[in-house]
């Protein structure tokens, strides 16, 4: 994160994260009527601890493991062309074949949907999943594609100045979701 | 009339500087000594100024004919000019080849045209250079060639070398040798070396010079020719000539400016300005060569120019050809690297541009003195400049040099009585 | 600022950090090569040029498919239907490309450093796929490519460059890759074939192949032009096959699991026999394959690529 950002609210808390991620767990078991086929991608860098969240909450709840995957989408940005310098490649590992799958995807804040438009291209050039679903913790509007959220951890409405940062420990050492004034790194 | 006054006379055979006034007439000069006031004369203050006989660069590429979009006769004098030269040796390796006598009388009418620099022809050992059959020697002396090189390729064949030696020797002409063992050279483009290495460029060793630096010692003991070795570039061909010349050897001796002042770590960047044949050494060899200048082992400082055109230079470094323009650096450039650093008192750095190459061409030259023939190079060691290509008479641009700040430079050249290059 | 330069034209001076971010970048490039999709929309609407002065299928089909799979449009011009034989300068073909619109052109010239005066005269990033006996960036880069990834790291292994050394660009390229990322060179080769000062490189050179084999972690055979043989470098194919050929009774004096590599293609017989060639031991094959891997991370690193984090 941008380190000279003003902060103006925090939206979630330890509490409220763990909440609404145990929340989802139950809303995707449900949904899907178990978890059959069932398999979670996160997207980097914050969806991976948050699909591995997810998928303990799914074994704790019905006692079945999920597998698990990590998606990287840099090389199907659409805004490469743009930017001065491309973003550093990380390893994409999906270790289960996703044809047949349902997928979810997951990560932490929802924006414009190219992220996840992204994403959707990248599951499917690894195979032809059954159905694809997406998970986020945060959905702060201002979309420019017709993509929807599933599953939502907390509907918070932002202006663009604004920016929505979500702290996890496995990535940043504090657990919070809050929203900041200033530069907008997208 | 002229009256160049208060100038530092150098004196080359003396090793000495005078102050004193010089006064021109009819092209040659007919007074000297202190306060010398003509009515009518023209008077050119050169205070703080040294005064020298005309320059000679014995080793210079005119390019004419053949390749007059690299340099003509006339562009090449004015470069001379510029550069402090009255007068210059031209190398025969031009289209035909100055292997005949009409070719150097061409020569000499096109520097006639031209009206500035003395030139002075070379002409070839062998015909067309091909190091086969040795060229007809005497009509091209009486054409006025004054020495006689295959310069740009060496005579490979030892026993055509032995003959031409012999028949040189028999016309009282000098032989000036490029040495290079072209099976040792095998087509390398630089000093073969850790920078050869690291760009990846065929090197050529020292050895290739030196081996045939050693023949042709051993030729010119055989024959008895004067022989002169042509930019010598390493440690060991210095020792060879010091050898022999303590022996006795008729063997004379020139290096070129950029052979004394850079080594092959300009190649760096490949930068073709810098591909020259011999090429340019290491640091040990540039040493070598500094220190055989300072203890008259050398005994020439002469350019080599060879301008090329910028097309032709701007290509891959093995495609591009070998070869440098020198004639607007050359006086410059000794004045900052020999003379500044202590190596060669001025007087010496004029011999070694003056009498010395005269000497050995059979041309004239000497001090400075009444009756003698007014070919004048006058020189401010205290004028500083950066060497700028664009501003070069010569039509080649290709010189590492460019933007080297130079201290020592040539400000008045009169051949004849008649100043030709003037900054004064 | 980009992390890499405009060029990829040598390894020589490249900092380890630029060396790691390629290798590393390289191995999620090498991810998408397992894929049943081996495509990746990334330079959609990029083109790349592979002009080829010198006949390579290897390293132009490396090329062309890192390319493809990155969805770039690659153009092939080859020397002999290229102008240079026209007698064009590199600098005009260098304007001819630049009109044409090229994002990268990847050069193979029989010239050493003429990658370097195309970069000089074109905006686009330029790949120097070998140049003389200069270098070979990309054959270098996926030697540490495929060392890293069987050996788990490059820093303190010996690693023994055998054969021609002074007329290989590989060699080069290795020379300066294994010694900036922490691995001792050993060189070996027949003495008229070792380039002079090559020592000043930090590598240390042998003429007994035995002694340069001993406890090394990475052996790589060098290629053996026989057309040197007329130069007059080496007497002859039998006695180069038995000083500086790899066999298995060579390769028993390296370390355990010593990787054999070559940049290809093989003299089989002779710089390498057919048992160690197929043998356990060679990751031959397993070079031609990080070779796409790592061209994909410069063609991706040299467009943009590489910055840091973007999140979202």
């Amino acid at each position: 994160m941008p380190g000279d950002y003003k902060q103006k609210a925090v939206i979630l808390d330890r509490e409220g994260i763990r909440r609404a991620l145990t929340r989802i767990a139950h809303e995707i078991i449900e949904r899907n009527k178990g978890t059959e086929n069932l398999a979670l991608i996160g997207i980097r860098n914050r969806g991976v601890p948050l699909a591995a969240r997810l998928a303990a909450r799914i074994l704790q709840i019905e006692g079945k493991e999920v597998p698990v995957g990590t998606l990287d989408i840099t090389l199907y940005r659409d805004d490469l062309s743009t930017l001065a310098n491309q973003p550093l490649v990380r390893q994409t590992e999906v270790h289960f074949p996703v044809a047949g799958k349902t997928i979810v995807l997951v990560d932490d804040v929802m924006f414009t949907g190219r992220t996840i438009r992204a994403a959707l291209d990248a599951v499917i050039d690894l195979g032809r999943p059954r159905l694809i679903q997406l998970a986020v913790l945060v959905d702060r509007g201002h979309r420019e594609l017709p993509i929807r959220s599933d599953y939502v951890g907390k509907n918070v409405p932002t202006s663009k100045k604004e920016n929505v940062s979500v702290l996890l420990d496995e990535t940043d050492g504090d657990e919070k979701v809050v929203i900041t004034e200033g530069e907008n790194f997208y | 009339m002229l009256l160049i006054k208060g100038g530092a006379v150098a004196d080359p055979v003396e090793g000495s500087l005078t102050v004193s006034d010089i006064l021109l007439e009819n092209g040659v000069i007919v007074e000297m000594g202190r306060g010398i006031k003509r009515p009518g004369a023209e008077v050119i203050d050169a205070s703080g100024k040294l005064v020298a006989p005309g320059l000679l660069d014995m080793h210079v590429h005119l390019r004419e004919p053949g390749f007059e979009a690299k340099e003509t006769v006339a562009t090449g004098c004015r470069a001379a000019v510029r550069g402090g030269f009255t007068a210059l040796a031209c190398m025969p390796n031009t289209n035909p080849v100055a292997d005949n006598g009409p070719i150097v009388r061409y020569i000499l009418e096109k520097a006639r045209e031209a009206g500035l620099a003395r030139v002075y022809p070379v002409g070839a050992i062998t015909k067309g250079s091909m190091g086969k059959e040795i060229s007809e020697m005497a009509e091209m002396q009486d054409a006025g060639a004054v020495a006689l090189s295959d310069d740009g390729r060496p005579v490979t064949d030892s026993g055509v070398m032995r003959r031409a030696m012999q028949y040189a020797a028999m016309l009282g002409l000098t032989v000036i040798s490029h040495c290079e063992d072209p099976g040792l050279a095998a087509g390398g483009v630089m000093n073969e070396g850790f920078t050869s290495t690291r760009l990846g460029l065929k090197g050529i060793p020292g050895a290739a010079e030196e081996v045939m630096v050693a023949r042709d010692i051993i030729l010119a003991e055989l024959t008895g020719c004067r022989l002169h070795i042509a930019h010598v570039s390493t440690a060991g061909s210095v020792r060879l000539i010091r050898e022999a010349k303590s022996r006795g050897v008729p063997v004379t001796a020139e290096v070129t400016p950029h052979h004394f002042t850079l080594t092959d770590k300009e190649a760096e960047g490949y930068d073709t300005s810098a591909k020259v044949n011999p090429p340019l050494r290491g640091e040990a060899d540039v040493a070598a060569l500094r220190e055989g200048i300072a203890d008259g082992t050398i005994d020439v400082i002469a350019t080599d120019h060879a301008p090329h055109t910028p097309e032709e230079k701007d290509s891959e470094y093995d495609r591009a050809p070998f070869g440098m323009v020198g004639l607007e650096t050359a006086v410059g450039l000794v004045w900052t690297e020999l003379v500044a650093t202590g190596i060669l008192s001025p007087a010496r750095a004029v011999a070694m541009m003056s009498i010395n190459p005269a000497a050995i061409l059979g041309v004239e030259s000497g001090p400075l003195a009444p009756g003698r023939t007014a070919d004048i190079t006058v020189i401010d060691p205290e004028l500083e400049e950066k060497v700028d290509p664009a501003n070069f008479c010569s039509k080649g641009r290709n010189t590492p040099f460019a933007k080297r700040v130079l201290k020592g430079l040539p400000v008045l050249t009169i051949v004849g009585g008649k100043p030709v290059y003037r900054k004064l | 600022m980009p992390i890499l330069k405009k060029d990829m034209l040598g390894l020589e001076g490249l900092q380890g950090d630029k060396i790691s971010l390629i290798l590393d970048t390289a191995a999620s490039m090498k991810e998408i090569l397992g894929r049943q999709i081996k495509k990746v929309p990334t330079l959609r609407g990029k083109t790349v040029v592979n002009m080829f002065y010198e006949p390579s299928t290897r390293t132009r089909t490396s090329f062309e498919l890192a390319s493809k799979y990155l969805s770039a449009d690659a153009v092939n011009i080859s020397a002999s239907t290229s102008s240079a034989v026209k007698g064009e300068s590199l600098g005009d073909t260098a304007a001819t490309i630049a009109a044409l619109g090229a994002d990268v052109v990847v050069l193979r010239h029989p010239m050493a450093g003429a990658p370097l005066l195309l970069a000089r005269s074109v905006k686009c990033a330029v790949i120097n796929a070998g140049d003389g006996a200069h270098e070979h960036p990309s054959q270098g880069l996926l030697d540490l490519f495929t060392v890293r990834e069987k050996k788990g790291r490059i820093e303190g292994l010996q690693v023994a460059v055998v054969g021609d050394v002074l007329h290989s660009r590989v060699a080069r390229s290795d020379i300066w890759g294994f010694t900036q990322m922490g691995a001792s060179v050993r060189l070996c080769g027949p003495s008229t074939m070792m380039p002079a000062e090559i020592e000043q490189t930090g590598a240390i050179c042998f003429t007994r192949m035995e002694e340069a084999l001993e406890g090394a972690d990475v052996v790589i055979m060098l290629r053996i032009q026989m057309e040197r043989q007329q130069q007059g470098l080496f007497p002859g194919v039998r006695e180069y096959a038995r000083l500086f050929g790899l066999n298995h009774k060579k390769l028993a004096l390296a370390a355990p699991q010593a990787l054999v590599m070559h940049p290809g293609p093989i003299n089989r017989g002779v710089e390498i026999s057919h048992e160690v060639a197929d043998g356990v031991q060679s990751v031959i094959n397993e070079q031609v394959t990080n070779g796409v891997a790592v061209r994909m991370a410069l063609l991706y690193l040299l467009t943009g690529g590489g910055m840091s984090d973007v999140a979202h």
